[in-house]
Order: C-alpha cells, then sequence, then structure tokens
C-alpha cells in the first residue's frame, strides 16, 4: 500500500522547543525534509495558527514569517499548516495560503467536529488539501469517533485524522478507530501517534494495516509529551512492512542526525511526566506547562495529570494545569 | 398607574425563557409581552404558563405595544439586525444579546453608565462578561499591554450558533477586551469541553502589566468580583496570581439555573447581564417620567 507522510516537526514540534524554532531553523529543517521525499511539512505554532499566547507559549516569531521562511525551501512538499477552531480563525488560514500554505489541517476535540465546519468548506472550496483531525481520539468510541469524521468528511474534508493526542492508545485501540472510520467514510483515513505509551510507530504501523493511508511522524519524534512516531523509524518500518512512503529513508536519518539533534533543547524520551500523560490520558501538550506548574506550587507534575485526567480536559484547555497545581497546593478557594 | 417599566423578550428560545425567569422577579420591570414567530414555539407556551402575554408576530407584536420602552432581543444576529432600525424608530431601547454588536459594546460593572442613554446596547459574549471585568480591574490599577482569556464551557451549553460561528466569538470577544477592557492589545480563546456531567463556565484571564503593586491588583479583582455576584450570584474568584509580570485571574460561574441547567455559567450571565441592564434602564425611564 501506498501511504502519505507528513512530518509534524516544525508544528508538534514546536512544543518539544516551547515554540522556540527560529525561521531560520525551520527552513533548514524544512529543506532537509523535502530533499528525502517527505509530501507534506506541517509548520505553525504547536497550538496552530493563532496558538501563540500566554495560555500555550509565545512562538520565537510569528505563523507568517516561519511560513515565509519555509516555503521557498520547498521544491515536492506541500507546505501545511494547523487550525484549531476557538484558538485561531479562519482569517489566519487565508493568510497562511497567501504565505504558501497549500494543505489545512483543521483540528477539533473528537467531539466537537461541527465547529470545524466554516473553517474545512472553506479550505476545500479555496483549492487547499483539506484534513480533518479528530483530537484525543481515545476519549471516543470508535463509532462514536467515526460520526464525528462524517461530519468533517461532510464539510469538505478529503482526509480525515484520529489523532492520539495523548499518546493513550495500544496498537489494538488504534486499528479499532481507523477501521471504524475506514468503513464509515469514503475519503481517506489518517493516523497522528503520540508515544507516551511506547507505542507510537507501532500504533502507526496497526493504523496502516487497518486501511489509514496518511501516517504523521516528526524527526527524531520531536513533539509534544514524549513525542509523535520518530519519522525516519517510521519511515524505515513501513519499507519493511512492505509499504511505499517515497521517503528516502537515510536522508531523512541523515536529517534526523545532522539538522535535527543539534537543534534539540531536551532528550525526546519517555520520561515520568511523560508516561503519566500517555497513563492518564492527558493532552500531550501538557507535559512543560505541568513541570512548571509543578514546580510553581510545589507539587508532583504526576499527581497534576492524574488530577487532570480524571476531570477530563481536552486540549487546549493548559490554564487548567494551574488551577489543579494550585489545588493540590491549597492556594485556590 | 404602573411603577415598573414595561418590557418585551423578542425571542423564546432557552436564552429567552431564562431571561424572562429573572425579569419576573424585577421590581423595577414588568415584563409585558414574549414575541417569537413560531406558533408551536415551546418558549411562547412556557411564557403564557407563567402568565406573560405571548405572540407568535415577531417584531411586529412588539411595535403594536406602545407601552413597551425596553425590549430584549434574544434571536440571532440576522435577526437583530432586521429589527433593531424599526425597534429604535419606534422609540424603543434595544438590549441586544445577539452577536450582532450594532450598538455599543456593555459590561455592567464597567461602563453601563457611558451608554445608558443609547438606543441599542449590545452585550458581546459570555467569554466577554465574564472576562472583561476582570480585565477592567486589572487595567484600572496598573498598566496592561496586552490581555487574553480562556473561556471553557460545557459542550452541552453551546448552541448551533456559537458553534457555526466561533470565530465571532472570538474575534468579537477581543475586540470588547480592547475596547471596554481598555488594553491595546488582546486575545481571545474559547475551549468545548464535553465531559460528562457537564462542567460549569471556566474562565482564566491572563494580563502582562508593566506596573502596579500586586496587593492593589489582588483587592481590585477582589472587589470586582464582588461586584459582579451581585447580580450573578454563581461568579466565584479562584485565583488571582502575580508572578513577573504576569497576572493570572481564574473564576468559574454556576448558573442560577432558572430555566437552563446551572452548568451554564455562560448563558447564565448573558441573561444576569441583560436582566442588570435592563433594571438599569427601567430606573432611568421610570425617574424621567417622574420628573
Amino acid at each position: 500500500m501506498s501511504v502519505q507522510i507528513v512530518d509534524s516537526s516544525l508544528r508538534d514540534g514546536m512544543h518539544s522547543v516551547a515554540h522556540q524554532f527560529t525561521p531560520a531553523q525551520m527552513a533548514q529543517v524544512a529543506r532537509a525534509l523535502d530533499r528525502a521525499g517527505v509530501g507534506t511539512i506541517e509548520v505553525a505554532h504547536g497550538d496552530g495558527l493563532g496558538g501563540s499566547s500566554i495560555q500555550y507559549g509565545v512562538a520565537a516569531s510569528s505563523d507568517l514569517d516561519y511560513l515565509a521562511a519555509v516555503a521557498p525551501e520547498l521544491e515536492r512538499a506541500s507546505l501545511a499548516v494547523l487550525l484549531l477552531p476557538g484558538i485561531g480563525t479562519l482569517a489566519q488560514v487565508k493568510e497562511a495560503q497567501a504565505a504558501g500554505a497549500r494543505t489545512a489541517r483543521i483540528a477539533t476535540h473528537c467531539t466537537e467536529a461541527d465547529i470545524a465546519q466554516q473553517h474545512i468548506s472553506w479550505c476545500r472550496e479555496h483549492g487547499m488539501r483539506t484534513i480533518g483531525f479528530l483530537m484525543m481520539s481515545h476519549m471516543l468510541a470508535p463509532a462514536d469517533l467515526a460520526v464525528q469524521a462524517a461530519l468533517m468528511e461532510s464539510y469538505g474534508a478529503e482526509v480525515v485524522y484520529a489523532v492520539d493526542s495523548a499518546g493513550a492508545l495500544l496498537p489494538d485501540g488504534a486499528a479499532e478507530r481507523v477501521q471504524a472510520l475506514r468503513q464509515q467514510l469514503d475519503c481517506e483515513i489518517g493516523f497522528h501517534a503520540h508515544n507516551n505509551l511506547g507505542c507510537a510507530v507501532g500504533n502507526s504501523l496497526a493504523a496502516v494495516d487497518a486501511g489509514a493511508t496518511w501516517i504523521d511522524g516528526s524527526l527524531r519524534g520531536l513533539g509534544a509529551g514524549a513525542g509523535n512516531a520518530q519519522l525516519e523509524v517510521l519511515c524505515a518500518a513501513l519499507d519493511r512492512a512492505g509499504h511505499a512512503t517515497g521517503v528516502d529513508v537515510f536522508a531523512l536519518s541523515d536529517a534526523a542526525e545532522d539538522v535535527m539533534a543539534p537543534l534539540m533543547r531536551r532528550p525526546q524520551i519517555v520520561d515520568r511526566t511523560a508516561l503519566a500523560l500517555g497513563y492518564a490520558g492527558v493532552y500531550s501538550s501538557f507535559l512543560l506547562h505541568t513541570e512548571r506548574a509543578a514546580e510553581r506550587f510545589g507539587v508532583d507534575a504526576r499527581d497534576v495529570l492524574i488530577e487532570l485526567g480524571a476531570r477530563k480536559m481536552v486540549g487546549g484547555q493548559e490554564d487548567m494545569i494551574i488551577d489543579v497545581a494550585a489545588e493540590l497546593a491549597g492556594r485556590t478557594g | 398607574m404602573s411603577e415598573r417599566a414595561p418590557a418585551a423578550i423578542l425571542g423564546p428560545g432557552n436564552i429567552g425563557t431564562d431571561l424572562m425567569m429573572k425579569l419576573l422577579r424585577s421590581e423595577r420591570l414588568s415584563l409585558e409581552l414574549m414575541a417569537g414567530i413560531d406558533p408551536a414555539s415551546p418558549g411562547l407556551a412556557r411564557a403564557a404558563a407563567h402568565g406573560v402575554a405571548a405572540s407568535p408576530d415577531g417584531v411586529e407584536a412588539i411595535l403594536a405595544r406602545d407601552d413597551v420602552r425596553i425590549v430584549f432581543d434574544a434571536t440571532s444576529a440576522r435577526a437583530h439586525h432586521a429589527n433593531a432600525p424599526v425597534l429604535e424608530e419606534a422609540g424603543k431601547v434595544v438590549v441586544d444579546l445577539t452577536p450582532a454588536a450594532r450598538g455599543p459594546y456593555v459590561v455592567p460593572t464597567v461602563n453601563l453608565d457611558e451608554h445608558l442613554g443609547e438606543p441599542n446596547v449590545n452585550l458581546i459574549t459570555c467569554g466577554g462578561q465574564a472576562t472583561i471585568p476582570m480585565v477592567h480591574a486589572v487595567a484600572r490599577v496598573a498598566t496592561v499591554s496586552y490581555a487574553e482569556i480562556v473561556a471553557t464551557i460545557a459542550s452541552a451549553s453551546a448552541g448551533p450558533g456559537t458553534r457555526q460561528n466561533i470565530d465571532e466569538f472570538t474575534q468579537t470577544t477581543a475586540r470588547a477586551i480592547e475596547r471596554v477592557g481598555g488594553v491595546p492589545d488582546a486575545k481571545a480563546i474559547i475551549i468545548l469541553n464535553p465531559a460528562s456531567p457537564p462542567l460549569l463556565m471556566r474562565d482564566t484571564v491572563f494580563a502582562r502589566v508593566s506596573d502596579g503593586d500586586a496587593d492593589a491588583i489582588r483587592e481590585s479583582v477582589r472587589a470586582m468580583a464582588a461586584d459582579i455576584a451581585a447580580y450573578v450570584p454563581g461568579y466565584r474568584l479562584l485565583l488571582c496570581d502575580v508572578v513577573d509580570d504576569i497576572v493570572t485571574v481564574m473564576v468559574e460561574i454556576e448558573g442560577a439555573g432558572d430555566f437552563l441547567p446551572t452548568y451554564a455559567g455562560n448563558l447564565d450571565i448573558m441573561t444576569a447581564a441583560a436582566a442588570q441592564v435592563g433594571e438599569r434602564l427601567a430606573a432611568r425611564i421610570l425617574a424621567g417620567a417622574a420628573a
């Protein structure tokens, strides 16, 4: 089977560097990815267009500066952006398209697809490759996820992703969700993994076996929490499983080693806090925010994450980290 | 002669019904009419059951009532743009609960006095009503260069209008933070959480300050929370923290449960704000009539 590869190093990977990549660094990484044959390269603040904020972290540069730096480097790859309605707006997608973005990924919490109708429809009608992105999909049963995915398809999405934002799925859970979408939808299905339980590459392989044809990864696994599927490993594994990715594995592993590794600020590993994310089923972007809040209020980051999971917090609720940490420290009320 | 100012509600949906329950308790307003456009609307039946005259003739029913001075519009932005000019022409003051923003943005605890003479006032968004007072509370004792708010509401409390126009929420709220909150730059974020049982509305306000005393900021925020709680009893200040140049204020809003469920604090603060504006308008009208 042929699998479309999307690199997330310069969007989800921004979480690992607290959104501090410079436009020049992004250009360098994007160039290496493009030359290695990666078909789609996503660029934005970690929380998508308009994500630069006190809530999520102020980025080193604006989304438009990043896009302007990356667009001229791409010879083959499609430049992608992510938008979370409620955080960014359609106006920012329009600006991104003018700056060279050709693929739009519109993300909602897995139960809230209908807030993306205007964004998905506009992108499809205006010639962007349009992808729906259902986050925290471990929180929803496969059949219910398929209902939400069908909404995104009806708005115009050409691909709909099951997104394991919390890195909480195991391979069977990933496969069940992809199968449910496969049965319900005519469009292509994608899968985006996080590695908090060490299953990112395995889950991606299971997703492809279940019918997913779009798979995300990032160099060295850079991404929120324990990171995404490590792209160079993923592509090698897909190759060995007999799937065509169009990617040169050695060129990609050179990009990981020579270009990405020197830019990394911390090892991309499953440390104790990242493990707690997957274990508690909490949005991976909470990692660094939780570590900071735990230090500020003198509590254990894992206790904060377990409580956030129990309260069923969804992506984007980074402010609740402060609330829970303060409460555990007896500071609220 | 009545000692209360006659009022009407246009739009007998959930918001209109919740507002009705609040207005029925008023000592200054008398709710004379609930107007909708669907004779089969459960909202009209609810109004009739509470002894309020109900009509399916929409804005025409209100225009036929010369005595009605204050009209609350709980329809939609599009309907408001059609209704507002004729109501204003008939000399009625319009309190707009839709996102139409025809009239000036009004937050009762911040700028109501400035706009009581306007023919139309707009109540912004639920997130705006919940957070702009806190932005103002910081800005009145410190120099704020940027404010950011995060409004989290229960999915069950987000109606189709909000869902189809979520950009309108963030853009309108951000503009109103700048204009009413008095800060040069602002951002608004809205999150929908589907947890069951539904969560109460939560709001976080971040303000970047370049001066100001942390104790004065906390005192100002506490005082503002008390002012809001006077008309939104479920408005609770959870945290006010000042670290370096960032002020963090967190609040929780439990709805009064008049008609809408208590988790829908986001809707309660809108109807409570509308009722509060109505009270002040009524006081002004009654004072004018007496003079």
